[in-house]
């Protein structure tokens, strides 16, 4: 699905090692595998299974997904803020499709 | 409808014998194991205690497509003592996975939020993993309104 439209809300800035929330979101359907279309044949599973976040490449956070997930999954975690730097969010598609998106944060003070 | 006396009693026998059926094939029940062997299958083999792990959920979720969750483990995350994983777990789900969440000392806090879907009104289970290997379960009854596997 190429429509699948990133949105990731972070804190411009933060105090040295400041615990700042992420919240992030994706618009995907999330199709479950369980839904039958109207002639009864099941519609079959496609939803993102992976989702990181990485800081200047190393790993904070990890995700892997199941259908029990919502459609456009959304996620809220926390990182710890040692430097100024890049935060890379990563989504994996079942069709092999990766969705990235970056935030660059800056320690002050 | 009116029932003989004979048709009656056949009926209820017919009954009684579906419901002793129907109490050993319990679905339910099958989906529970299953979903305990997940719990150990994560936890390596050990008993999860309770404690240290906080799952929130709705009392009562009007819609079962999307159920606010959150998770928050009681841990200094620091390098030597954090949070690995913590797995989300719904029993009455056609598949009782829900999701795995992995932290990292960077995390800072181990917390985090999400949306699920909800067939029915089930348990949903959160299990902890410590690096220490340490495991710790809490799990919380969400009823649901409106179920959300689509069909």
């Amino acid at each position: 699905m190429a429509s699948a439209k990133p949105r990731v809300k972070v804190p411009k800035t933060a105090a040295k090692d400041e615990v700042i929330t992420i919240k992030t979101l994706i618009s995907h359907k999330m199709e479950s595998g369980q839904r039958k279309d109207k002639d009864g044949n099941i519609i079959p599973q496609q939803i993102i299974n992976k989702f990181s976040a990485d800081f200047n490449g190393t790993r904070v956070f990890e995700v892997d997904l199941e259908p029990a997930i919502s459609a456009n999954p959304y996620f809220e975690f926390s990182m710890k803020v040692p430097e100024s730097g890049k935060i890379t969010f990563t989504w994996v598609d079942d069709d092999g499709s990766t969705y990235t998106e970056e935030k660059s944060i800056e320690v002050t003070g | 409808m009116t029932f003989t006396r004979r048709e009656a009693l056949g009926l209820g026998a017919g009954a009684a014998v579906f419901l002793a059926t129907g109490l050993r094939l319990d679905p339910a029940a099958a989906a529970a194991e299953d979903t305990m062997k997940m719990v150990m299958e994560f936890a390596g083999g050990q008993e999860p205690a309770a404690g240290k792990i906080t799952l929130s959920t709705p009392e009562i979720a009007e819609n079962g497509n999307t159920v606010p969750i959150s998770i928050s483990v009681d841990s200094a995350m620091t390098a030597d003592d954090y949070v690995e994983s913590v797995i989300i777990l719904a029993e009455g789900n056609p598949n009782p996975g829900v999701a795995t969440f992995k932290f990292s000392p960077m995390s800072g806090v181990a917390e985090a939020s999400t949306r699920m879907r909800l067939a029915k009104t089930q348990k949903v289970i959160a299990v902890a993993k410590m690096n220490s290997g340490a495991v710790f379960m809490d799990a919380k009854e969400v009823k649901v309104t409106i179920g959300g596997c689509g069909g």
